[in-house]
C-alpha cells in the first residue's frame, strides 16, 4: 500500500492507530481515582507529544541514518516558531501560512548551517552545530529583540497588523475556521476522554511525516545515507561525494523541526527563545537515543517518554506522596516520601537520568529493542529488528560506526 | 508485533469503529464557561517558579498561597479575613465549595508557564490561575487565561505592560508597578542624593527590565539628573564583572540596578566588591539605588545592600491591622515574615475568591464585574478613571482595583537597607510611605498606552 512494503505498511497503520486513539490509550483510568495522576490525555501534553515526535523523527533522519549527531536541532525548531507566530502577527489566525512559512524558513536557516557545519565531520560537526544553536539563542534572546521580543517571547497582539483579519475572523489559531483548541470532552462512565482539534491535526502532520520517513528509509537516497554512516571514509575513495547527501538530510531534518516548531505556535501562539536554547537539543538528541535511533518508530517512543515525565512526574510533588504514603506510620511515611520526592516533581530530571542510562547500558537499541527483547522473550513471533528498519540480517552488514565515536 | 495480521475485512472494520467513535455525538459537560466546578470542591492553579532566578520568591509566594487555602476553607485563625473590609467570606470555602488547589513550576520561563498553566486548566480542572515571578511569564500566562477564558490573577510582576499594552480583560494586578517605583523614588532620591546626578543604568534585558528603566529614567530625569547609559543585561547572567567595569569610567555618580531576584543579589555584590561605593565620583559619593526591592534580595545580598535605596509594595514591619493578621498567621505557621511576594500572592487569592463569592458565580464575566467594582473611588484623586473596587484590611491601606485597566492603586513605600540590621529578616527600613495620589496615573500614560482589555472570556466547556 502506497508504495511501502507488507511490514511497512503494518508499522503504519500501528501508528495511525495508537495515534487516533491516543485519548483513549492515554487517560487509562477514571477522572476521580487516585491513578488520575497517571493520566496523560490532556489536549495540550497530547499535542506535544505527537510534535516532538515530529521532531525526533526528522532528527532521525539525521542521526539515524547518516550518523551525524546535531546539537543544534533546537535552532530549527525555534525559528520554525518564530516565523509562525510572526505570520500570525502580520496575515491572520489560520495556521496554513504559519506552518508552511516554518517550514521553509527552518531549511533555508538549516541549508546555512548545514553547508558551514556538513565541512567537518564527528564531533566537530557536533559542536559547530551546538555553536550555531547558543548563537541563535542569544540573537532572539538579546541582539534580535525588535523581531522575537526577547526573553518575553513573541506574541499577537490585538494591535498587530494582521492584513488577512476580516471582522469575524476568529481570534484564536485556526484552519479556515476550525479552531484548533475546540476540544469535545466524552464522560463516559468514570472516565473522561478529550478529543482536541489541534490534536488531530498534529496526528495528521505527524503520519504524513511519518509516511515520508518510512520512505526515506526504504529510498535509494535512505541507502546512501546510511552507507555514509557506515563508513564515509570508503564512499569517498570510490569518488563519491558524499556531501551533497549529508547536506540534503540535515536540511530534510530541520525542515522537520521547523514544522514541529510552526506546530507549537499553532497550537500556542507563542514564541520563546528557551525553545533554542542547548537543553531543548539536547533533549531531542536524548528522545532519539532512549526510543532507538536509527529505527522508524523508535523516535517518537522516546518523545512520548520524555514529555511523560517532564508534565505528569514533575507534578507529583511532596504533598502527593504524602497523601500516598499516609498508611505509613509517620517516620517511615516522611523517610519514604524523602526517597520518592528526590525522583519525582522538580527531581523528575533524575528519573530521567537514571533511565537514560538504563537503556544505554543495558538497551543500545532503546525502547524499540526492548520491546522486541520482551515480545521474543513471551515467544511472540520469532521476529527480529521488524520494526527496526535495520533489515533482517544485521550481523552480515559492516557495523554502523557514527560519526560521533571517531 | 506479527501477530497482527491486517485483513482488508479487518481495516475497514476498525476504521469505521473509530469512525464510529469520533462521530459520536459527544456528551458535553453542563457548563457555560470553562472548567465550571460542579463538586463539592474548586480547584486554584499556583503556578510559580520553583526553580531559576526568581525561585526563593516563588517558593514565598507558593507557601503564603497556601496560607490563603486554609484560611478561605476556616483552617487556622483566618488571618487578614478577618481584617478585610469585605464580609462576604465566611471561611467556608468559596461559594459552599471547599478550595482544593495544584501547583506548578513555571521554571520562570515563558514556555515552561504556559505548558504548567495548560495542565492545569486541561487536566486539573483549574478554574483560576495565579502566581508568576517575573513579568515575561506573567504577561505570557495571562494572554493564554484569557483565550482559554479562566482568571489570572497576577502575582509578583512589576512591568507596566503587564497591566499597559499587554493588559487583558481576564488578567489583574495587586502588585504595584515600575511606574509606580519611581514615582516613589524620585522625591526621596532628589532629597537624599541632590539634583545634580549622572546616572548609570544596568538593566535586565525583558519587558520588566526595559519598563524599570524607562520609569525610572524618566522620574529621575525629571529630577534633573542626567542618564550617562543603558546596558541590558541577559536574565541568565550570574556574574556582573563585565557590566560594572565600564561604570569607574563613564563619569557617572550613581549605579542604578534595574535587576531583581538572584540577579540583583549578584549584580550588587559585584559593584560592591569592585568598591564603587568607596568612590568619590564628580566630588560627590558614588551611591547604588535599587528600583525594587524585596525582602528575600536583601537577605541574599546581606550587608552589601546597607543605605541603598529601593521601592516595595509591602513590608511586614507595616502597623496596620491587615498586615499584623497576615505577618501573625504566616509568622506562626512557617516561623520568619513573609516577603510581599508572598503578601501580594496571598491578598490576590483572597480577592478572587472575595469577587467570585460577592459575584455569586465562578463564571470569569461575572468575577471581572465583581473586581471592577461599584464605581468606588479613592478619596482625594480627581480622575475620571478614579473608578472600580476599594477595599482594605489586606495589608496596604486603602486600595482600588481600577476598572479601566485592573491595577490596584495603593500607598507605595520607599525602603532602604538597614545599618546594623538586627537579624536577616530586619535588613531593610521604612523611609517613607508614598501616598497612592503620588503614583498615581491616568490609563492612557504613555509608558501604559497601546493595548486594549477586551472582553472577559467565559471560555467553554
Amino acid at each position: 500500500m502506497l508504495g511501502l512494503d507488507k511490514r511497512d505498511t503494518l508499522l503504519l497503520i500501528i501508528v495511525s492507530v495508537l495515534a487516533i486513539l491516543g485519548p483513549f490509550i492515554l487517560n487509562p483510568f477514571p477522572s476521580n481515582s487516585a491513578l488520575a495522576q497517571f493520566n496523560a490525555g490532556y489536549p495540550d501534553l497530547m499535542q506535544r507529544f505527537v510534535i516532538f515526535g515530529i521532531l525526533a523523527i526528522g532528527f532521525n533522519i539525521l542521526f539515524g541514518l547518516t550518523g551525524y549527531l546535531s546539537f543544534g536541532h533546537a535552532a530549527f525548531l525555534g525559528v520554525g516558531s518564530y516565523s509562525a507566530v510572526w505570520m500570525f502577527k502580520l496575515l491572520s489566525m489560520n495556521i496554513l501560512p504559519a506552518i508552511i512559512l516554518a517550514v521553509v524558513v527552518a531549511a533555508v536557516f538549516s541549508v546555512v548551517i548545514g553547508y558551514i557545519s556538513l565541512r567537518r565531520s564527528g564531533i566537530y560537526f557536533s559542536i559547530l552545530t551546538l555553536a550555531f544553536a547558543q548563537m541563535s539563542y542569544n540573537l532572539a534572546y538579546s541582539v534580535l529583540t525588535p523581531i522575537t521580543n526577547g526573553e518575553t517571547g513573541l506574541q499577537v497582539y490585538t494591535d498587530d497588523p494582521q492584513y488577512l483579519m476580516g471582522p469575524n475572523s476568529s481570534t484564536v489559531t485556526n484552519l479556515f475556521g476550525l479552531e484548533m483548541r475546540t476540544t469535545h470532552s466524552l464522560d463516559l462512565g468514570g472516565w473522561e476522554f478529550h478529543f482536541n482539534v489541534g490534536y488531530y491535526f498534529c496526528v495528521v502532520m505527524l503520519l504524513l511525516t511519518f509516511y515520508l520517513s518510512v520512505r526515506i528509509f526504504r529510498s535509494p537516497f535512505g541507502l546512501m545515507l546510511k552507507a555514509i554512516k557506515t563508513n564515509q571514509t570508503r564512499l569517498n575513495y570510490t569518488g563519491i561525494n558524499t556531501r551533497p547527501y549529508a547536506l540534503t538530510a540535515f536540511v530534510i531534518s530541520g525542515a522537520y523541526a521547523g514544522l514541529a516548531g510552526g506546530l507549537l505556535a499553532a497550537m500556542d501562539p507563542l514564541a520563546g527563545p528557551e525553545r533554542m536554547q542547548w537543553t531543548a537539543s539536547g533533549e531531542v538528541v536524548i528522545m532519539t537515543i532512549l526510543g532507538g535511533a536509527g529505527t522508524l518508530i523508535g523516535p517518537v517512543l522516546g518523545a512520548g517518554a520524555i514529555k511523560y515525565l517532564e508534565n505528569i512526574f514533575s507534578k507529583i510533588n511532596e504533598n502527593v506522596l504524602q497523601d500516598w504514603f499516609s498508611f505509613l506510620p509517620h517516620d517511615v511515611q516522611e523517610v519514604v516520601v524523602w526517597i520518592f520526592a528526590r525522583f519525582t516533581g522538580e527531581g523528575w530530571h533524575l528519573t530521567l537520568g537514571l533511565m537514560f542510562m538504563l537503556v544505554i547500558i543495558f538497551l543500545p537499541g532503546g525502547l524499540v529493542e526492548g520491546s522486541q527483547r520482551i515480545m521474543r522473550l513471551v515467544g511472540i513471533g520469532k521476529a527480529k529488528g521488524k520494526s527496526s528498519g535495520q533489515g533482517e540480517d544485521d550481523e552480515h552488514h559492516p557495523k554502523a560506526t557514527p560519526h560521533v565515536a571517531e | 508485533m506479527s501477530i497482527i495480521k491486517p485483513t482488508r475485512r479487518g481495516l475497514l472494520k476498525t476504521g469505521a469503529l473509530a469512525g464510529a467513535g469520533l462521530a459520536m455525538p459527544t456528551i458535553l459537560r453542563a457548563a457555560g464557561y470553562t472548567n465550571e466546578p460542579t463538586g463539592g470542591t474548586v480547584t486554584f492553579g499556583f503556578n510559580v517558579p520553583q526553580t531559576g532566578p526568581y525561585a526563593e520568591e516563588g517558593k514565598d509566594e507558593l507557601r503564603a498561597y497556601q496560607l490563603a487555602v486554609e484560611h478561605l476553607n476556616g483552617e487556622g485563625d483566618g488571618g487578614a479575613l478577618n481584617t478585610f473590609s469585605s464580609k462576604a467570606l465566611k471561611g467556608n470555602g468559596v461559594l459552599g465549595k471547599k478550595v482544593a488547589y495544584v501547583s506548578g513550576d513555571t521554571q520562570t520561563k515563558s514556555d515552561a508557564a504556559r505548558a504548567s498553566a495548560k495542565s492545569m486548566i486541561e487536566k486539573d480542572g483549574a478554574i483560576m490561575i495565579t502566581g508568576g515571578s517575573s513579568s515575561g511569564v506573567a504577561v505570557a500566562v495571562q494572554g493564554l487565561c484569557q483565550e482559554a477564558g479562566v482568571i489570572f490573577m497576577a502575582g509578583l510582576t512589576h512591568s507596566n505592560d503587564t497591566t499597559g499594552k499587554d493588559k487583558k480583560a481576564n488578567g489583574f494586578r495587586h502588585f504595584f508597578n515600575a511606574y509606580m517605583s519611581g514615582a516613589a523614588l524620585a522625591p526621596v532620591l532628589e532629597k537624599a542624593y541632590g539634583k545634580d546626578r549622572r546616572a548609570y543604568h544596568l538593566t535586565a534585558d525583558y519587558t520588566w527590565g526595559w519598563t524599570q528603566q524607562e520609569s525610572i529614567q524618566a522620574a529621575t530625569e525629571a529630577i534633573g539628573w542626567k542618564t550617562v547609559n543603558n546596558v541590558l543585561t541577559p536574565l541568565a547572567t550570574t556574574d556582573f564583572s563585565s557590566y560594572i567595569a565600564p561604570v569607574l569610567n563613564s563619569g557617572a555618580d550613581v549605579l542604578i540596578l534595574n535587576h531583581y531576584g538572584g540577579n540583583m543579589v549578584n549584580s550588587l555584590t559585584n559593584a560592591v566588591q569592585f568598591g564603587l561605593r568607596d568612590k568619590m565620583v564628580n566630588g560627590k559619593q558614588f551611591e547604588i539605588v535599587v528600583p525594587l526591592y524585596s525582602e528575600l534580595m536583601a537577605k541574599g545580598a546581606g550587608k552589601n545592600i546597607e543605605g541603598v535605596f529601593g521601592s516595595t509594595n509591602w513590608s511586614w514591619k507595616l502597623q496596620d491591622a491587615g498586615t499584623k493578621a497576615f505577618v501573625q498567621s504566616f509568622g506562626t505557621k512557617y516561623g520568619f515574615p513573609p516577603s510581599n511576594a508572598a503578601q501580594t500572592a496571598y491578598a490576590q487569592a483572597l480577592l478572587y475568591a472575595d469577587a467570585a463569592e460577592r459575584a455569586g458565580t465562578f463564571n470569569p464575566c461575572g468575577i471581572v464585574e465583581a473586581l471592577e467594582g461599584d464605581g468606588s473611588s479613592l478619596p482625594d484623586i480627581n480622575s475620571a478613571a478614579n473608578t472600580g473596587y476599594l477595599f482594605d484590611g489586606l495589608g496596604n491601606g486603602p486600595t482600588l482595583y481600577r476598572k479601566p485597566d485592573h491595577q490596584c492603586f495603593k500607598d507605595v513605600l520607599v525602603m532602604k537597607g538597614k545599618e546594623n540590621p538586627d537579624n536577616e529578616y530586619d535588613a531593610l527600613e521604612i523611609v517613607e510611605i508614598t501616598p497612592v495620589k503620588q503614583v498615581w496615573y491616568e490609563p492612557d500614560n504613555p509608558m501604559f498606552a497601546g493595548g486594549e482589555l477586551g472582553k472577559c472570556n467565559p471560555g467553554s466547556a
